[in-house]
């Protein structure tokens, strides 16, 4: 309607044009539609309807819509094996991502000395990021079962004490009661903290290790382009001024690289909060929930014990725990964008 | 926001296309003409398709079905074209998500394979998604063919809803010959007899019981069996009805058991799947292993004959059953040849075609014993004098939720072999299903 009242004054040549560019916006936003909306009801849609199944009494194979309140998070957060998963998720989490940065840097800045046949080690260490979780996952578990890969290689070379139980060792690392650690945590009312439900699960560490390469040459190709971005001037200034190597690192590159490191947790991190595949391909959760992951447990309860409400709690849980990384970078970095 | 015109009419043009194509490509399963015969009457000159859902693919399993549906001309004259969809993987796990979307979505297969018991009755008979079988059992007079035990499992107040096909048995003891021979041990019996028996293979740097529990319900075999063997028949059946008190003293001595049994395992048990966990027997590292007597299968898929078996420690006298059943959900497509394919699964004829093939013994109780290898013969006369308990682990015993606790409280007790911590969340468990207080 505002349209037509403008249209009509000005005059033919500029009407041409405004008629072609209204058409233009039409075809635009013809062209946008379907993946609009097919966003809004696959993805909006579908959480709005999760949150809903989430708070109702939908218990079997036929939809209860009856609305309990906060029940099914009361229950789960009560739930012993969604405490473990809390547990692992964070231990993989910490390893994986703090993993991934170091690797990726360290590779970063060997390749940033522009040495020959950078392009073939960028590709091969990038390369993994190109296979799919499930089929890292199904290498890893050969290469690390304890019958095969490293262990054979280890017993082949002469090595036989080098075996390791890799992701079948059932044990738990945690702070005991009696030890003098544990009696300075009780010490400071933080007793509770001796307890498998706050250790680390060695088994974790095969999944960190085959996770960790697949994604730290994606890190590394991140830091590489940080590094370039950096100027060499302010490096010849730093190196004016009597810098060694080390300290051009730390007061040059590193802090002109946080925005890189940035985007490179949250980008590890909400992968690694909802991470699926990798486990079920890999270690099946096991031994015991050693490698349990929320994902697995909404997986296993929604799909296998038909518990539709609990599995609509536990992916909320997720969503929640996933926009809190990503929402604040979300704003961070649309905040960047205004200002630039 | 100022939409412009054709925008919307082009995105309605669309919507109309997006609709037209699902009702077209959803058609095509519904068709075929039911009977003119009553439902359960002679079935002469059937028509139509019977669409047969199960997770039957390879091997032994998949040889069963089509010899099931090759009789099925015979039993039942007309023109039926079968068709069988299968669902690979997992024990059933992929099959039944498949299912349960069909379910859903209201599109049921003609009939499918279904573990007797809670798993059925929990899943589909409750939520009212089942038709009740009472006319099929009474006019085929299977209230006097199949066994006592058998129809309390797959009744739920009084009705019969599935007809089973074949029984296997969970707790079997199998374990290598020559191993027990060389170590001059007699296949153990009783749980003290078990653990001697370990102790002397362990010091041989055998492993005494070889466990692959990956997939979880292999550990919750052994606490099974170890239920069964420390309680027996009645105070196990109790547990499932809230008469036998998960708190109580015995089942602190059956986890105490099933704590000293799992010492005994391999390291690597849970990399392990349960076939892989029988190649440690075949190739003498461990000497025994617990586990259902489908693994009669694949020690004879492996060459393997070096093999003997017996009740699981304790369990003499009981068997530990599970089952595949069919059953008629609500509103299948043509209800009648469903009906003549429950009648041919639950036939004699049927039960001696599928079982000497997929390594199970007939539900009923009138089979030739001749059809069947040595094992299955041993187990048919146990299955005929034996008192018969539901299996945990297959989804005979409880719902699929409590069982899915269970298997979760199992599976943190192999980290933490805790048995009070054990112990209180099979009570919670209890509790959480319902049954118990």
């Amino acid at each position: 309607m505002a349209g037509e009242a403008d249209v009509r004054r000005p005059s033919r040549r500029f009407r041409g044009r405004l008629r072609s560019l209204i058409s233009e916006q039409a075809v635009a936003t013809l062209l946008i539609l379907p993946s609009v909306l097919a966003v809004v009801v696959f993805v909006y849609g579908f959480i709005t309807w999760s949150s809903i199944v989430s708070v109702s009494d939908w218990h079997t194979v036929r939809a209860d819509y009856t609305f309990v309140g906060l029940d099914n998070f009361r229950r789960l957060f009560n739930n012993f094996r969604f405490q473990i998963d809390i547990r692992n998720t964070v231990v993989f989490t910490l390893m994986f991502v703090g993993a991934c940065l170091v690797i990726g840097f360290t590779l970063a800045s060997l390749l940033d000395r522009h040495i020959r046949g950078e392009g073939f080690f960028r590709s091969v260490y990038l390369f993994p990021m190109a296979i799919s979780f499930v089929v890292t996952g199904v290498v890893w578990r050969w290469l690390l079962a304890p019958r095969a890969g490293v262990n054979l290689l280890a017993d082949k070379a002469g090595l036989g004490s080098l075996q390791y139980d890799w992701y079948t060792d059932p044990t738990v690392v945690h702070v005991t009661e009696g030890s003098r650690l544990g009696e300075a945590l009780n010490f400071v009312h933080l007793g509770f903290l001796a307890d498998a439900n706050y250790g680390i699960p060695l088994a974790m560490i095969s999944l960190v290790i085959a996770a960790t390469w697949q994604a730290s040459g994606f890190v590394m190709v991140m830091y590489l382009a940080g590094l370039r971005a950096i100027p060499e001037e302010l490096k010849e200034a730093a190196q004016m001024d009597g810098a060694n190597e080390f300290q051009i690192l730390r007061h040059i590159s590193l802090p002109l690289l946080r925005p890189v490191t940035l985007s490179a947790i949250i980008i590890l991190g909400h992968q690694s909060l909802k991470i699926f595949d990798l486990v079920v391909s890999m270690t099946r959760r096991g031994p015991g929930f050693a490698t349990d992951v929320p994902a697995l447990f909404m997986f296993e309860t929604t799909f296998q014990q038909n518990r539709f409400s609990q599995g609509a709690a536990i992916s909320m849980v997720m969503l929640v725990t996933v926009s809190l990384l990503v929402i604040p970078y979300l704003i961070w970095s649309l905040r960047r964008e205004a200002r630039l | 926001m100022v939409v412009p015109k054709k925008s919307w009419l082009s995105l309605a043009i669309a919507l109309v296309a997006v609709v037209v194509f699902t009702v077209a490509c959803g058609d095509d399963e519904e068709e075929g003409t039911p009977t003119p015969s009553g439902a359960t009457g002679t079935p002469t000159g059937l028509t139509g398709d019977l669409e047969i859902f199960s997770w039957w693919t390879t091997g032994g399993e998949g040889a069963g079905l089509q010899a099931l549906f090759d009789l099925y001309p015979q039993i039942c004259p007309g023109d039926v074209e079968i068709i069988n969809s299968t669902v690979a993987g997992g024990g059933g796990a992929q099959a039944r998500q498949v299912l349960t979307t069909r379910m859903q979505g209201g599109d049921p297969p003609g009939s499918f394979q279904v573990h007797m018991g809670h798993e059925l009755i929990d899943t589909w008979v409750t939520t009212d998604y089942m038709e009740p079988l009472d006319d099929l059992f009474a006019e085929e007079g299977w209230n006097d063919i199949f066994p006592q035990g058998v129809l309390d499992i797959v009744s739920y107040e009084g009705h019969p809803y599935s007809v089973p096909v074949n029984i296997h048995r969970a707790n079997v003891l199998w374990y290598n010959k020559s191993v027990l021979e060389a170590n001059n041990i007699d296949p153990p019996e009783s749980f003290d007899d078990f653990f001697a028996a370990a102790d002397t293979l362990q010091a041989a740097g055998i492993t005494p019981l070889a466990l692959g529990d990956s997939e979880i319900f292999a550990s919750t075999q052994v606490l099974e069996t170890t239920l069964i063997g420390t309680l027996g028949a009645d105070a196990y059946n109790g547990l499932w009805t809230g008469d036998t008190d998960w708190s109580s003293a015995e089942v602190t001595q059956a986890l105490e058991n099933l704590r000293k049994m799992l010492s005994y395992v391999n390291d690597d048990h849970s990399s392990l799947t349960w076939d892989q966990a029988n190649q440690l027997v075949i190739d003498g590292d461990a000497a025994m292993t617990i586990m259902g007597d489908w693994l009669e299968g694949d020690n004879k898929a492996k060459g393997f004959t070096d093999y003997g078996w017996l009740p699981a420690p304790g369990t003499s006298g009981i068997y530990d059953a599970l089952s595949d059943t069919f059953g008629l959900p609500k509103g299948a497509p043509n209800p009648d040849t469903v009906n003549c394919w429950l009648k041919l699964v639950g036939s004699k004829d049927g039960q001696e075609a599928f079982n000497p093939l997929k390594g199970s013994v007939c539900a009923r109780t009138d089979c030739d014993a001749s059809l069947f290898d040595e094992y299955l013969q041993s187990a048919a006369e146990d299955w005929q004098s034996d008192e018969i308990v539901p299996s945990l682990a297959h989804g005979a015993a409880a719902s699929p939720a409590w069982a899915g606790d269970i298997n979760d409280a199992v599976t943190a007790f192999i980290t933490d072999p805790d048995v009070g911590t054990l112990q209180g969340r099979l009570a919670d468990a209890c509790v959480a299903a319902e049954v118990c207080e």
